[in-house]
């Protein structure tokens, strides 16, 4: 499949002010390419909404809502609702016009469960894409549920006596897939032609969905700006952030190697994980091993 | 060539938000124009650009594909050239390119 | 053709926002709103209101849907009562200032702690600065003219503000009252159809919600100042259109026996129909008393109110929530610092009482005018006094 047959046109305008580098703004990117012109997108506040939107200008080519931080889902089902019930009422047609929630792993994991649960459980007709950077990027690089473990951040910092985050990376699909929606998945911005047939997939369900992409932060990992496709390649190739998907309730693997990489390939090259002790480093090899065996077994079911 | 970003940074721009006055916003301060964010130099942020050997170039559009800006434009001649008014240097089009074609150096002026 | 029915109030609102044609209902129950929530359910259910009804996990999650809805152009209704609104504060700020026309139906309860689900004002007063047009109904037949009316004066264009219409927590919610229901043709043609004119839809791309930095902010506050006060006039003229449509008439202050008056009495809600009875009784005992009510709270009707006691010597405020440390009563604060210019004035007493359910009988309010003269006569300097207290 050529890159070419990938749609040119850019729905998330050049001259935002993400970073040099982001992995989420090329995420974002590549999100909106696949999801064409008929979506309303509901922005949860956070790097991307901050780069795109600066009073009076936008960077976005379609209609797009912020409100606030923990209710992107909430905000979803209203919009979703509203299109339903003016199209059902003949006052308007919005059949066709799908509902994407966008926010960030601390909008998502942490502040914003709640909102996301709720809409998920009442099954809004809506795709809910988590561009996960692993923290609070924009405020300046603090921890969140969705930090992986012995990631120093600002609010978990390394220290004398700290390694950095103590506690494991919460499994956000894990728990999405928990409320049986029809469609989760999860995507990184290497494999983009992966993600690509998975926001189309999410599309056309009747339903919500859930993508899960993990987005590379060269500020808050502290690794090179040009590397960071390497990065989230090797953060599928070792296992650290599998690609899979759940659709009805079935597991199946996008990506299944004869043989992970190590863990340390990944961690070696971002700053965050530099005072990592190499007893730390094998215990997230061991949690990593376990996870995928794991997850090999709910694919057999 | 890309016809809606030439237009964006061509286009008369709107005011800019510290002369704008309360009668100029729009309701709720919604912003009507699309894209209008496109004004913005981010090729100004750039300490090093782009520079192409073409005869290596296998046109697989990877550079395009990976540019988180969006900026990255096919040519005439069906190659890629990123757009400098926005290109911020990143350089993962470099790192990204299988044939090597792109070399990052710095900025000219 | 209208029908005349008994019917509870909470459930006269329900049947309101059937009339108006509701497009999405999002609500959480919520002590002593729940049987508006309820009865609008069962509406959906029963295919008498054709509307989403979001059942949303929290009052949060229930003004933010309210959000997305109106941003869609749908006509959107939530209601709420004490504790959900204070746990909505802050997405309530941002209904007005993205300029989305709600209307939220608050069953006026007390605030926690302790935990309190009788009636009284302090969630009111907490949202006073929130923006929102804010009218107070007394009685069930104003509860369901002025949910209508609330449809009509956010979705106009000159407005485009969500509206709250404030009914007191049991003291009215809970109340089966006799109430004329509008023949839904008539609300109909009073009711145009919701027409936002910048939604969300693909094929006019917006952006809503961009973030101002300090160069802009304030002239993003100031427009929106402008606008609620501007909403006045678009109220009052709503307001006239209904009473010739419907016989009801509506002000921003309604005045009760208040001709040829030294002394009015200020009440807020449904405790002013009880107030009445204790001004026809001090009346017959020949004291010249008048009782006058803020229906509409914001914006704040400042002509009307420096006009109404214009003539008077004392006015005397009862107040159904407070404010710690400070002046204690909010409404009697703002009484006070609106008459402050003029360079004649009455003398304001203040009164706190009728909190988290506290009955006031019209004895009650015979005590409380009778203590306010003696204050205002002795020129005490208290801020405020506290009534029905038990020392």
């Amino acid at each position: 499949m050529s890159t070419r047959t990938v749609d040119t046109k850019e729905r998330f305008a050049p001259g935002h002010r993400a970073c040099i580098g982001c992995g989420e703004a090329l995420a974002v990117r590549m999100v909106c390419k696949s999801l064409g012109d008929n979506v309303i997108i509901v922005n949860a506040t956070g790097c991307m909404e901050i780069v795109s939107s600066q009073l009076p200008y936008t960077s976005w080519m379609v209609p797009w809502i912020h409100t606030l931080f923990e209710n992107t889902a909430a905000v979803a089902s209203g919009v979703e609702a509203g299109l339903e019930a003016l199209t059902r009422k003949g006052l308007k047609n919005m059949s066709v016009t799908k509902v994407v929630a966008m926010a960030g792993d601390g909008g998502t994991a942490d502040i914003g469960l709640q909102a996301l649960s709720g809409a998920l459980e009442r099954g809004h007709n809506f795709i809910y894409v988590c561009f996960d950077n692993e923290a609070y990027m924009n405020t300046g690089i603090q921890r969140s549920s969705s930090t992986p473990y012995g990631a120093t951040t600002t609010t978990s910092p390394a220290g004398k006596l700290g390694i950095g985050q103590i506690t494991w990376k919460k499994n956000l699909p894990a728990i999405v897939a928990a409320h049986n929606i029809p469609y989760v998945a999860t995507a990184c911005p290497s494999y983009y032609q992966d993600l690509a047939s998975k926001v189309k997939k999410a599309m056309l369900v009747r339903g919500p969905s859930y993508l899960h992409i993990l987005s590379p932060c060269p500020t808050g990992w502290r690794c090179a700006p040009d590397n960071i496709i390497e990065i989230s390649r090797l953060a599928v190739q070792t296992g650290i952030f599998p690609l899979y998907e759940v659709e009805g309730g079935k597991y199946k693997l996008n990506f299944n190697p004869a043989a992970l990489k190590p863990v340390s390939d990944y961690i070696k090259i971002q700053g965050r994980f530099r005072h990592l002790s190499e007893n730390a480093i094998s215990l997230i090899q061991q949690k990593v091993n376990e996870d995928w065996a794991r997850l090999k077994g709910l694919t057999k079911r | 060539m890309a016809k809606s970003t030439n237009k964006a940074k061509t286009a008369k721009p709107p005011k800019p938000d510290d002369q704008l006055t309360w009668k100029e916003l729009e309701i709720g301060s919604i912003a009507t124009r699309p894209g209008s964010a496109s004004r913005y130099k981010t090729g100004d942020w750039s300490s090093r650009q782009p520079e192409y050997d073409l005869s290596k170039c296998i046109k697989c559009a990877l550079c395009q594909t990976f540019c988180p800006e969006g900026c990255v434009k096919s040519t005439d001649e069906g190659f890629y050239a990123a757009d400098l008014y926005y290109c911020k240097g990143c350089g993962i089009c470099a790192k990204e390119c299988p044939r090597k074609v792109i070399t990052m150096v710095e900025e000219k002026e | 053709m209208a029908t005349r029915v008994g019917m509870e109030v909470s459930l006269a609102v329900s049947e309101a926002v059937r009339l108006a044609n509701a497009d999405v209902i999002a609500a959480y129950p919520i002590t002593p709103q729940t049987h508006i929530v309820e009865h609008l359910a069962e509406l959906v259910a029963n295919g008498e209101l054709d509307a989403e009804f979001i059942p949303v996990e929290s009052e949060h999650s229930a003004m933010s849907a309210c959000l997305g809805s109106a941003a869609a152009g749908a006509r959107t209704f939530t209601a709420t009562a004490g504790q959900g609104l204070e746990l909505m504060h802050e997405v309530v700020y941002v209904a007005s200032s993205m300029r989305l026309p709600i209307v939220m139906a608050v069953a006026n309860r007390a605030l926690s702690a302790p935990l309190s689900v009788w009636g009284d004002h302090s969630d009111v007063m907490a949202v006073r600065d929130t923006g929102w047009i804010q009218i107070f109904t007394e009685n069930g037949q104003e509860a369901v003219d002025n949910t209508l009316c609330a449809f009509r004066i956010a979705e106009d264009k000159r407005v485009l503000l969500p509206v709250m219409v404030h009914l007191d927590g049991f003291h009215l919610s809970h109340m089966v009252e006799p109430i004329i229901l509008p023949d839904r043709k008539d609300v109909d043609k009073f009711l145009p159809l919701n027409n936002y004119p910048l939604p969300l839809d693909p094929s006019r791309p917006v952006t809503m919600g961009d973030f101002a930095p300090p160069s802009i902010y304030t002239e993003a506050r100031w427009a929106q100042e402008i606008n609620l006060e501007k909403s006045m006039r678009v109220i009052l003229e709503i307001w006239k259109k209904f009473g010739d449509k419907f016989g009801r008439y509506y002000k921003p202050i309604e005045c009760y026996r208040c001709e040829d008056c030294d002394t009015l009495l200020l009440t807020m809600g449904s405790f002013s129909e009880t107030a009445m009875m204790a001004i026809d009784n001090m009346r017959e005992d020949g004291k010249k008393i008048g009782l006058f009510r803020l229906r509409l709270w914001r914006p704040f009707p400042y002509k009307e109110l420096r006009e109404t006691v214009r003539n008077a010597k004392n006015l005397i405020i009862l107040d159904r929530a407070i404010s710690y440390g400070g002046p204690g009563g909010p409404v009697a604060s703002e009484i006070r610092s609106a008459l402050y210019p003029l360079a004649r004035r009455p003398r304001v007493t203040g009164f706190v009482g009728g909190l988290g359910g506290r009955d006031i009988s019209p004895a009650d309010f015979e005590t409380i005018i009778n203590r306010g003269l003696k204050i205002s006569n002795d020129g005490s300097n208290r801020e405020f006094e506290i009534f029905g207290v038990r020392e």
